[in-house]
């Protein structure tokens, strides 16, 4: 053990958290993709020295208390208004950093209107969009993006096309709108997931500054509470089931 | 020869016990504890330490950021 020891020390750490995240324990489930991609986020504000310079805007969902986690400015907006907001401190305030970060239920559903026309308007902004198919936060519901067939607590014999219509792929509608013009699906699965799902995020955030209109990275996550399932097990379900529909790769680089 | 020896420090009380670490460890050195922390989680610790090579896998797949990974370059023996 006295081996160990010798390793721990301070001249050896090549790995430890980012000081952009605060010391408060996340309140998300164990495993949940939320805290993986707020890492990334905070990694990529400190990479890129922009603390001082970021708004975030945080949505309503699970993600609603991400204030309290990255220690940077933050605006709250109403569900699915956070484009709306961050159109607003982007004006105000054109040399910031302004990223929302929103689930599907808050980007795919009540949000559709003003993430469609904020990224029509070419705002400079980041839209972190984490889609798990589900309304985690209320309970496990069928959001718009739920798949065909998936249980949900309102779909308890799984989505009906017939009557609940078709999993609504809104990142592919985004990549046609001319504003956009960096739009990506990632995922945050494995390690190499994970280190080439933060380059799209530092690629998105880098297209801030040099004003090249909205940047769009969609986040195939999972929701082990909402799909009852491990965390291990969650990731295995989605890359068997979410990625056929949602497949990963960038879709528009411009 | 040199050989890279690698050794993690997991924040015992903030590990949620998720087990996500302990299928990203490509040398499968965590585990998650029988003991659990003061939250009820199994939290995850070195059951395997000598395989460790501190390539780090396991912080950047962990949610709640709680490894912190170390490494060095040890003289073979």
């Amino acid at each position: 053990m006295s081996d160990i020891k010798d390793i721990i020390k301070d001249e050896n750490l090549v790995y430890k958290k980012t000081k952009v995240l605060t010391d408060n324990v996340m309140h998300y489930c164990p495993g949940c993709s939320h805290g993986v991609v707020h890492k990334l986020v905070a990694e990529v504000i400190e990479e890129m020295g922009i603390q001082e310079k970021t708004i975030g805007i945080s949505p309503v969902g699970c993600s609603v208390l991400a204030y309290n986690y990255l220690d940077i400015d933050w605006q709250e907006a109403a569900h699915g208004r956070a484009p709306a907001l961050a159109t607003a401190v982007n004006r105000l305030h054109p040399e910031k950093y302004v990223f929302t970060y929103q689930g599907d239920g808050d980007l795919a559903s009540i949000g559709t209107a003003e993430i469609m026309h904020a990224c029509n308007r070419g705002e400079n902004i980041v839209v972190i969009f984490i889609n798990n198919a589900i309304y985690g936060m209320t309970g496990g519901q069928m959001a718009p993006t739920t798949l065909e067939g998936m249980k949900t607590a309102t779909s308890p014999y799984g989505r009906d096309i017939k009557l609940n219509g078709h999993p609504l792929i809104i990142t592919e509608l985004i990549a046609q709108l001319p504003g956009t013009s960096y739009v990506t699906r990632q995922a945050v699965h494995t390690p190499a997931a994970v280190r080439k799902c933060k380059k799209a995020i530092r690629k998105a955030f880098e297209n801030i500054g040099q004003k090249k209109g909205t940047s769009f990275v969609e986040v195939v996550s999972t929701c082990n509470s909402g799909w009852k399932l491990s965390p291990v097990k969650s990731n295995e379900w989605m890359v068997e089931n979410m990625f056929p529909v949602y497949k990963p790769g960038d879709l528009k680089d411009e | 020869m040199a050989k890279v020896k690698g050794a993690i420090k997991v924040d015992v009380e903030k590990c949620k016990g998720c087990g996500l670490c302990v299928v990203a460890c490509p040398s499968k050195v965590i585990d998650l504890a029988r003991e659990v922390n003061g939250k009820g989680y199994n939290y995850a610790y070195m059951a395997n330490p000598d395989a460790c090579i501190g390539c780090a896998n396991c912080a950047i797949v962990c949610p709640d950021s709680v490894i912190e990974v170390y490494k060095v370059k040890a003289e073979m023996a």
